[in-house]
């Protein structure tokens, strides 16, 4: 029987098998750093006499406690300060590499890896971030662990672990214009909820996935932990070669063509048997957005915030109500009439060039809605630089949103950029969960482009409604269509065998 | 770390599902260096409620947290388990985790156990019945009684034998050193360095 792309990586990077129910040991090839999950890792080694095993497969930067205003001054908050200064002295001690704030490589660990070529198709990824799984787009795996495994990783270069079970996530079909691989995710978690991955990795296959960027699919990757799986990868193709190729870090000569060789190895087998699998037509899909406070309660943005007593489950329809409640939503609301008070257009999930492109494609020679807050913070220095040759700052900010400096910004409440209690946002990041984006705050997940609708707007708005810069598919003729998560015909032969595993 | 045989505490019912670790620790009491001291951190947002149930004697000194599916979802942060273990919690069982958050107790001595949706409606109604009703989570045999009725749950084998045996993960990897060795020999030379650096372009 043939092997999964999965299994191929995992198998190629095992120590020591387990026997007897012990975990394998896992090489990792790449561990990324940052400074809220490692202060404390770094101790655990200076009391146990540990030193870091390899600090040449190691590279950390800041981002999630940074400002992204005035970077060139101290940072203001003093615990935020420590905890910088804190990763700047350990970086030295143990002799990693660092990018720091300033530094034209700094922002979102998960963009760093890609852009410097350090992350390649085929290798082992670990990083004190869930997020991490963002960088299997590659055909890497790439999984999200706690400090105490941050540790261990440095100590040793592996990992102790279990192989993960298979999914395969088909998308197949030609998405309509507007929508994007965020629709698709969201779409997918919708459908199979934020634990039904639990256990497994993703592979996501199709032609809707063949035919995203290597951006695109990070995207995708990026959220598979909403789902609950621990890492989600896309086989890499003559796209991920190209994207990789002549990045600083990527191999040259020689050992461009002996990993290029390799890479062409890497995908699935077509005898080769998944755990569980299913599947999801592409061409169904309209912009997607959430209602609640978990990135599995969203829905087609044509339709309504939905009774809780349209929910079968009990847990569900508690969880529905509470959601409610938190998001001071009433069930039948249109989506499209929820206004906002802030969007941002940031995150490893969506602030690449790709994202900001697009997004500035939809907003350029407008005008923001009265009153609303548009904040768009590129994933990396290096992103700012790319945008800025590109003069996407300049469309941005006579749109009036506001252009700031690299870091996780407003995903998480960790740093200047928060919501204020009961503010509202539209927000291209990963998660909705309960003060998320700052204690009270309210937060709609969205793509790119409907951040970009939105902030036109004011109220949560698809591409769709912006009729006149052609951005809606020729088929669209401007009525809403109310299709929910459950029309969505997404096929799941597994998930009697989920429900089992449950 | 502590050897773990069994644990007997107050049944601490925690009846909400998708509680992710943003809830159980916000981010922005990530921003010390330390590892302890969490305890007024633990669900930082809900406790400002009088009535919730952290707040409650006899709870407010932890126990065994019995909880809905999907408790742990999200962040990777660890320190989603030393608050709850600051707090007092010794143990929690519920139907699903988030796996991060499961593979972070079992390295931290927070012993994290899967049980069915019936044992989990079952022990919240014991609280509810009786507010304070200990439970006795016994590793070894892997159930845990309360009200004189047995609950079995699901621990893996290793994280199991870890806990009982009190065995730091690092050490015991180290044993494998000289397979490490040989394993760093055999890569493949065109795998990523961070050092030394390369000049990005542009």
């Amino acid at each position: 029987m043939g092997k999964t792309l999965a299994e191929k990586v995992w198998d190629d990077h095992v120590v020591v098998k387990g026997e007897d129910g012990a975990p394998d040991l896992l090489y990792i090839d790449l561990h990324l750093v940052h400074e809220v999950t490692s202060p404390q890792a770094f101790d655990g080694l200076r009391q146990a006499g540990r030193r870091m095993r390899r600090t040449d497969l190691t590279v950390a930067t800041e981002d999630h406690n940074t400002p992204t205003l005035e970077i060139d001054k101290p940072i203001q908050d003093p615990t935020s300060r420590k905890q910088i200064e804190t990763l700047r002295q350990n970086a030295a001690e143990f002799g990693v590499r660092i990018h720091s704030l300033g530094d034209k490589e700094q922002g979102i660990v998960h963009l760093v890896g890609p852009q410097l070529g350090l992350t390649l198709p085929g290798i082992t990824v670990v990083c004190g971030d869930s997020h991490t799984s963002t960088h299997g787009a590659f055909g890497a795996m790439a999984f999200g662990i706690g400090t105490s495994e941050v540790e261990h990783v440095m100590a040793t270069q592996t990992l102790p672990l279990k192989p993960f079970k298979t999914m395969a996530i088909n998308v197949e079909g030609e998405l309509r214009p507007g929508v994007t691989a965020k629709d698709i995710i969201l779409a997918v978690i919708a459908k199979i909820g934020t634990g039904g991955g639990a256990g497994y990795v993703f592979e996501y296959r199709g032609s809707a996935i063949r035919s995203l960027s290597i951006e695109g699919r990070m995207t995708i990757c990026n959220m598979s932990i909403e789902a609950g799986a621990r890492a989600g990868m896309v086989a890499p193709d003559e796209t991920t070669f190209a994207y990789v190729k002549d990045k600083p870090h990527a191999p040259k000569g020689a050992d461009w063509d002996a990993a290029l060789k390799y890479w062409k190895t890497l995908p699935t087998d077509d005898d080769a048997v998944f755990d569980a699998e299913i599947s999801i037509d592409a061409s169904e899909l309209e912009p997607f957005v959430t209602w609640g406070t978990n990135p599995g309660q969203g829905a087609s943005l044509s339709g309504e915030v939905p009774d809780p007593e349209s929910f079968t489950d009990p847990t569900d329809r508690a969880a529905a109500e509470r959601a409610l409640e938190y998001m001071d939503l009433r069930p039948g609301t249109k989506l499209k009439d929820i206004p906002v008070d802030t969007v941002f257009i940031g995150s490893c999930t969506n602030a690449r060039m790709e994202d900001l492109s697009a997004a500035a494609d939809i907003i350029r020679g407008k005008q923001k809605a009265d009153g609303v807050k548009v904040i768009v913070v590129p994933g990396s220095a290096r992103v700012r630089l790319e945008a800025e040759a590109a003069g996407l700052d300049k469309v941005f900010t006579d749109f009036g949103a506001e252009w700031r400096f690299a870091g996780c910004s407003m995903c998480l409440g960790m740093n200047p950029d928060q919501l204020a209690p009961g503010e509202r946002c539209a927000s291209t990041s990963n998660r909705n969960f309960e003060g998320r984006q700052g204690k009270g705050g309210r937060t709609h997940l969205v793509s790119p482009l409907v951040a970009a609708a939105t902030a036109i707007r004011g109220t949560l708005s698809s591409p769709w409604d912006l009729h006149a810069d052609g951005s809606a598919p020729a088929d669209f003729d401007g009525e809403a269509r109310n299709v929910t998560a459950e029309e969505l015909q997404i096929v799941d032969p597994q998930q009697q065998r989920l429900a089992e595993e449950v | 770390m502590e050897k773990i045989r069994t644990l007997t505490g107050p049944i601490v019912p925690l009846e909400r599902s998708n509680v992710d670790t943003d809830q159980i620790i916000p981010a922005v009491f990530l921003k010390r260096v330390t590892k302890t001291g969490y305890e007024d951190a633990l669900f930082h947002s809900w406790r400002q409620d009088p009535a919730f149930v952290l707040n409650q004697e006899p709870y407010r000194h932890g126990g065994v947290l019995v909880v809905g599916h999907d408790f742990g979802t999200g962040s990777s942060r660890e320190h989603a388990v030393w608050a709850l273990r600051d707090f007092g919690i010794t143990a929690v069982l519920g139907p699903r985790f988030g796996e991060i958050f499961r593979g972070n107790a079992g390295k931290q001595g927070l012993l994290v156990g899967q049980i069915t949706d019936e044992s989990k409606e079952a022990l919240w109604a014991v609280a509810r019945a009786n507010p304070g009703a200990e439970i006795t989570v016994d590793l070894e045999s892997r159930t845990a009684i309360a009200d004189g009725v047995s609950h079995e749950f699901a621990i893996d084998d290793y994280t199991r034998w870890r806990l009982l045996e009190g065995l730091d993960d690092i050490a015991l990897t180290l044993r494998d050193e000289a397979a490490i060795t040989d394993f760093e020999a055999r890569r493949p030379s065109w795998m990523p360095r961070t050092q030394p650096m390369r000049e990005g372009t542009p």
